[in-house]
C-alpha cells in the first residue's frame, strides 16, 4: 500500500464524517494539517495521532493515519509510550486548553520538561465546547458560562509562558484561520527534535465565538498580531512602521512608531527564537498595550528524551541470556 | 558450588528440625540487613526457610520509640511452608524492640538481648516504667543479657571509626552470634559486605570484625554460660541449582521471561509507592534485557505511558499499590475498551486510603475484580508464594497478549519483601506463545474476532496499510469505528464478557492442595496466605480431620469446574487478610453459605489461628 505517487491532502482524510458544529475552527485546523502532512511526505503507516478528550480530541478520527482517541487529559502520556516502544513513529498530540491545561497539567509539563520528541496541537477557544460551555483555565477573567453566571473569577492561564516554564523547547502560536501562516509554523514544529507546543487560538462558533476578534478582525489584526521571524527586527502594523524595543532603564517591552520620538529601526528589538527569555517576553504579550506574537517565539532544540535514554540502552549489551540473569548472584547445588 | 562446613564446634550440638528467628530493634540498627544475611547464609546451608521482614512505615522513626521498632523473622529447617507463628529465639537490641515483641515470643523461648540499651533514658523512651532485665518480668523466657553494644565496640576499636559508625557495626557482632548458634558459615556476609562497602574498605573491615568477634564470643562462651549452639537438619528437597528470591525479584524475572516468551520487549510505567516501588527499581536494572522503565509524574501517567507502549507493539506493564491501582482505574477501563495488552501489577497492603503502607493485606480482590466504572470484565490472578511470583508473572503476560486484555496481577506487601528457596528452572525450557501482529491489509477489520479467543488483531503504528482509528468510545464491533447503535453496544459489552468468561477454558482445573473432595470441610484461600492454610490443614488431617486445601491463582475468571468441586464439601472456609472479599465472590459466583475466617491486622495469619478455627467449627478441641 506504500504509494509511491505523493500522497494529496485528501490522501490524509479518513472516511469518517467530520462531526463539528457547522462553523467551528476546528475545520480549518483539520485542512492545513493534512495539506501540511501531504508536503511532509512522512508516510502514513508511521504517523500517529492522539487525542484526549474534548471537541479537539475528535481529530484523529478525521485523519487516514493511525490514531488514539484516549482518556482527558492523559494523551501526553500515552504519546511518551508510545515513543518509549517505537521512536520511529512521527506522534502528534491534539489538545484543548480544558484536556492539556486542566485536567491534563500534570502530563503537559512533564511531557515538556522531558522533551519526548512530538508535536503537541493545543487548541485554545478559552471554553468546555464538548461540556456546553463552561469557562476553561484560559478563559479570561469575568467570562460568562453556565458554572459562572456572574463572570469568572480566575485568572487564565498562558499555556506558552506554561510551556516555557515547563523547560519545553519549542513553542509558537498562530490562528485557526491563518490557513498561509499555520503550515510554517507546523513544519517548524514537526522539524524540530524534541516537544513541540503549538498554541492554535480556534474560534468556537457556539460557545465563545468571537473572543479572539479583538486580535484576528481585519480591522484590528495588524496592529495587535506580531509575526516572528527569526534574526528579523520584531515590526508590525499595516505600514510595518510599529516595533517592539525595550524601554531604556527598563526590563519592559513596548511598542512604538519608527520615526516617533527620534525612534529609528536600530531601536527595534531582533528576534532571537532561542532567547528564552525574550521568549516569556513575547509569550504573555496582549493587546491593547502589545501585539499578540504569533509565530515560533522560542525553538531551542535539546536531546530528546527518547535519544537519552536509547543512549543508556546501547551502551549495554543487548538481549542476554534469561538464564545468565536467574543465575547471576549466590546459587548452591543440591546434588541428586 | 558446595556448601563449606562450619568449623567444628567443641560441644556436641542439639538437633532441631526447624527454628524461627525474630531479628528486631531500632529502624537504624540494620535489623533488615542481618536478617537478610541470615537467610542467605541459611539458604547456603541447606535449609528450607521463609522469611518475614516487618518494618515501620517511617523512614527514620525517632531512635528508640516503639513505632520506630523493624523486625525480620525467619522460619528455617526441613520443610518450612509459613514464616512461622510464634518465634523461638527473639533477638532484641533495644527495649522498644522487646517490648513490641515479648508477646509473641514462645513460652520457654529464647531471648538473646543487648542490655547496654536498657538505659533509663531507652526504657523510657519506650514507655516502660521498670527495666524489665531486673524486675523478674522476663521469668518466662530464658534470657541471655550481653553487651553486646560495649563488645562490638571493643571489637572494632583501632579501626578508626568514628563512636557512631564503630556502633552501627553491632547487627553483624549480633549476627556473628546467630551464626554461630545455628552452625552456618560467614563466607557469603563477608563477600556481601566487602562488595557492599568496595568504595568504603574500613566500613567493611569493621562489620566483617564484628561479624568474626560475634561468632567467636559463641564459641567461647559456650564453654561458660547458658548459650548453647543448635544444629538444624537440611531440606529434603529435589536436586538442582538453588537460589534465595524475594517476590519482587521473581516477579521482574517473570515478567522478562514472559515477554520473552511472547517474543516482546517490556515498557515497564510505574510511579514510587509503597510497597511496589522495588519492582521498579529491580527491573530498571534489567536495561540490557530489552527493558525499558519509565517512572512517571504519577500513576495515571504511568499506566497510559504502559498502554501506549502495548498500542505501538511492545508489552506495556505498570505498577502500584491500592491507593495507586485506584487512580489508574480510568485509564484500565481504556485498555480494556480498546482491547489492549496491558499487565497492571498490584502489591496490596493494608487499606482504606493510605491505609498501613508497609502492612501486608488482600483487600484489592474486589477492587481488582469488580473495580471500575461500565462493564469492564478483567482477569485477575494471584500469587501464593514469593516463588510463585514467577509463574504468575509468566502467565499474566500470557493471558494479555493472548486475549488482548488487561491482566490484574495481585501480590502482597508480604510477598514482595519475602525470600525463600528456589530450585531456577532452565529458561529455554519454558513455554512458550509468540506474539503474531497483524500484518495482511487484506480484509483487516481492527475488531474483528479470532473465532477461539475472540481476541481482536494487534495491529502496530508503523505496519503499512492497517492504519486504523481507535478509542473510548465504543466501537462497532467489526470496522472499530465510533458507534452509538444500541444494538452493537450490547453485542460489544457481551463479546467483552464472553472473551474474559472464555478464559476458564484455557486454564488449569482447579486441584486440591491437600486432601480428597468430598471431606466435612475445606478451606478455600488464595494469595500469600497459602502456607500458612496449608500447614493448618495438614496439621489437622494429622489429627484425623476430613479437611482439604484448595488454593486459587486464578480469581478471575475462576476455575471451570471449582463450583462443582466446592459442592462436594460439606463446609466451606474462606480465610483470607480482608473483610471477605473472595468469600463474597464465591458465594455470589456459585450460590454455596460459604463462611470466612478474616484478619486485617497487617499480619499474615498465624497457623494457629487457623487451626483453632478450624477445630471450632468441627466441634472439637484436639
Ligand atoms: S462546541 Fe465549539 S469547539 Fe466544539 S465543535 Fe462546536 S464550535 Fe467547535
Amino acid at each position: 500500500m506504500t504509494a509511491t505517487a505523493p500522497l494529496t491532502a485528501k490522501d490524509f482524510a479518513s472516511d469518517q464524517e467530520v462531526r463539528w458544529c457547522p462553523g467551528c475552527g476546528d475545520y480549518a485546523i483539520l485542512k492545513t494539517v493534512q495539506r501540511t502532512l501531504a508536503q511532509l511526505g512522512t508516510p502514513r503507516e508511521n504517523t500517529v495521532f492522539v487525542s484526549g478528550i474534548g471537541c479537539a480530541a475528535r481529530f484523529p478520527y478525521y485523519l487516514s493515519t493511525y490514531g488514539f482517541h484516549t482518556i482527558h487529559g492523559r494523551g501526553p502520556a500515552i504519546a511518551t509510550g508510545i515513543k518509549l516502544a517505537n521512536p520511529e513513529l512521527d506522534v502528534w498530540l491534539v489538545t484543548g486548553d480544558g484536556d492539556a491545561l486542566s485536567i491534563g497539567g500534570n502530563h503537559l509539563i512533564h511531557v515538556l520538561r522531558r522533551n519526548v520528541d512530538i508535536q503537541i496541537l493545543l487548541f485554545n477557544n478559552e471554553i468546555y465546547g464538548l461540556t456546553k460551555g463552561q469557562y476553561s483555565p484560559t478563559s479570561r477573567r469575568g467570562t460568562r458560562s453556565p458554572s459562572t453566571p456572574k463572570g469568572s473569577v480566575e485568572a487564565p492561564i498562558s499555556a506558552a509562558a506554561l510551556a516555557l516554564g515547563a523547560a519545553g523547547r519549542f513553542v509558537a502560536r498562530t490562528v485557526d484561520t491563518q490557513q498561509k501562516r499555520m503550515p510554517d509554523v507546523l513544519n517548524r514544529a514537526h522539524a524540530h527534535r524534541g516537544a513541540s507546543l503549538v498554541e492554535i487560538l480556534q474560534n468556537c462558533i457556539v460557545f465563545n465565538d468571537k473572543v479572539f476578534s479583538h486580535i484576528t478582525d481585519k480591522s484590528v489584526a495588524d496592529e495587535r498580531q506580531i509575526h516572528l521571524e527569526h534574526g528579523k527586527p520584531m515590526l508590525f502594523g499595516a505600514e510595518r512602521n510599529r516595533g517592539l524595543r525595550v524601554r531604556p532603564g527598563t526590563l519592559k517591552v513596548e511598542a512604538v512608531t519608527l520615526g516617533e520620538d527620534g525612534i529609528t529601526q536600530d531601536d527595534i528589538l531582533v528576534h532571537d527564537e532561542t532567547d528564552r527569555t525574550l521568549a516569556s517576553i513575547l509569550a504573555v504579550m496582549e493587546p491593547p498595550t502589545l501585539p499578540v506574537a504569533l509565530g515560533v517565539l522560542y525553538c531551542d532544540p535539546a536531546p530528546t528524551y527518547g535519544e537519552s535514554v536509547s543512549n543508556q540502552q546501547e551502551s549495554l549489551a543487548e538481549n542476554q541470556g534469561l538464564n545468565d540473569l536467574l543465575r547471576s548472584g549466590r546459587t548452591w547445588t543440591v546434588a541428586g | 558450588m558446595e556448601t563449606h562446613t562450619a568449623e567444628p564446634s567443641p560441644a556436641p550440638r542439639e538437633t532441631l528440625d526447624a527454628v524461627v528467628i525474630r531479628f528486631a530493634g531500632d529502624s537504624g540498627d540494620g535489623m533488615q540487613v542481618a536478617g537478610a544475611q541470615f537467610t542467605q547464609e541459611t539458604a547456603l546451608f541447606g535449609n528450607d526457610l521463609a522469611t518475614f521482614p516487618d518494618f515501620p512505615a517511617e523512614i527514620r522513626a525517632p531512635v528508640g520509640t516503639t513505632f520506630g521498632v523493624s523486625a525480620f523473622q525467619i522460619h528455617f529447617g526441613v520443610q518450612v511452608r509459613t514464616s512461622g507463628d510464634a518465634p523461638d529465639v527473639l533477638v532484641a537490641m533495644n527495649p522498644a524492640a522487646l517490648k513490641v515483641n515479648i508477646g509473641d515470643l514462645k513460652l520457654g523461648g529464647l531471648m538473646v538481648v543487648d542490655q547496654n540499651t536498657f538505659t533509663q533514658r531507652n526504657l523510657t523512651k519506650a514507655g516502660m516504667e521498670s527495666n524489665p532485665l531486673e524486675d523478674n518480668s522476663l521469668a518466662p523466657y530464658q534470657v541471655i543479657p550481653l553487651e553486646i553494644s560495649k563488645m562490638t565496640l571493643e571489637a572494632v576499636k583501632g579501626l578508626g571509626l568514628s563512636q557512631k559508625d564503630a556502633l552501627r557495626c553491632k547487627n553483624f557482632w549480633t549476627l556473628g552470634l546467630m551464626l554461630w548458634m545455628y552452625d552456618r558459615d560467614r563466607e557469603a556476609t563477608t563477600e556481601w559486605l566487602a562488595k557492599k562497602f568496595a568504595g568504603r574498605p574500613e566500613i567493611a573491615e569493621a562489620n566483617i570484625t564484628a561479624l568474626n568477634a560475634g561468632h567467636a564470643f559463641g564459641e567461647t562462651a559456650e564453654l561458660s554460660s547458658n548459650i548453647t549452639g543448635y544444629s538444624v537438619a537440611k531440606a529434603k528437597v529435589e536436586p538442582g541449582l538453588y537460589r534465595t528470591v524475594t517476590g519482587t525479584e521473581a516477579l521482574a524475572w517473570g515478567l522478562l521471561a514472559g515477554a520473552r516468551a511472547a517474543g516482546l520487549k517490556i515498557v515497564f510505567g510505574s510511579y514510587p509507592i509503597t510497597p511496589a516501588s522495588p519492582l521498579l527499581h529491580n527491573l530498571a536494572h534489567l536495561r540490557a534485557y530489552g527493558v525499558t522503565t519509565f517512572q512517571a509524574e504519577d500513576e495515571i501517567a504511568a499506566v497510559c505511558s504502559a498502554i501506549g507502549a502495548s498500542y505501538a507493539g511492545a508489552l506495556g506493564v505498570t505498577s502500584s499499590s491500592g491507593p495507586g491501582i485506584a487512580l489508574k482505574t480510568e485509564a484500565i477501563g481504556l485498555a480494556i475498551s480498546t482491547e489492549l495488552p496491558l499487565v497492571i501489577v498490584n502489591a496490596q497492603r493494608a487499606g482504606p486510603s493510605t491505609g498501613l503502607p508497609t502492612k501486608t493485606e488482600q483487600s484489592d480482590l474486589h477492587q481488582a475484580v469488580y473495580g471500575r466504572n461500565g462493564d469492564a470484565p478483567m482477569p485477575v490472578i494471584a500469587a501464593s508464594t514469593p516463588t510463585d511470583c514467577f509463574e504468575v508473572a509468566i502467565e499474566a503476560v500470557r493471558l494479555a497478549t493472548t486475549y488482548m486484555t488487561p491482566v490484574m496481577l495481585l501480590t502482597e506487601g508480604y510477598l514482595a519483601n519475602a525470600a525463600e528457596p528456589w530450585l531456577i528452572p532452565d529458561a529455554d525450557k519454558l513455554p512458550k506463545f509468540p506474539v503474531k501482529f497483524r500484518t495482511d491489509p487484506e480484509n483487516f477489520q481492527p475488531f474483528a474476532r479470532n473465532p477461539k479467543t475472540l481476541a481482536r488483531p494487534w495491529a502496530v503504528p508503523g505496519t503499512p496499510g492497517l492504519e486504523h482509528r481507535i478509542g473510548g468510545l465504543e466501537k462497532d464491533s467489526v470496522t472499530g469505528d465510533i458507534s452509538y447503535d444500541p444494538d452493537n453496544h450490547q453485542h460489544m459489552t457481551d463479546a467483552r464478557a464472553a472473551k474474559i468468561n472464555g478464559i476458564a477454558n484455557d486454564i488449569p482445573e482447579q486441584q486440591i492442595q491437600c486432601g480428597e473432595t468430598g471431606g466435612d470441610l475445606v478451606l478455600v484461600g488464595w494469595g500469600s496466605t497459602y502456607g500458612p492454610i496449608n500447614q493448618a490443614v495438614r496439621h489437622a488431617r494429622d489429627e484425623g480431620h476430613d479437611v482439604a486445601h484448595i488454593h486459587i491463582r486464578h480469581i478471575w475468571p475462576l476455575p471451570r469446574n471449582l463450583g462443582d468441586l466446592l459442592g462436594t464439601f460439606d463446609r466451606v472456609l474462606v480465610p483470607e487478610m480482608n473483610n471477605g472479599q473472595l468469600l463474597t465472590l464465591l458465594r455470589s459466583s456459585f450460590a454455596i453459605p460459604a463462611e470466612g475466617l478474616n484478619k486485617v491486622s497487617g499480619k499474615p495469619f498465624l497457623v494457629s489461628e487457623i487451626l483453632t478455627d478450624i477445630h471450632t467449627r468441627l466441634g472439637s478441641n484436639s
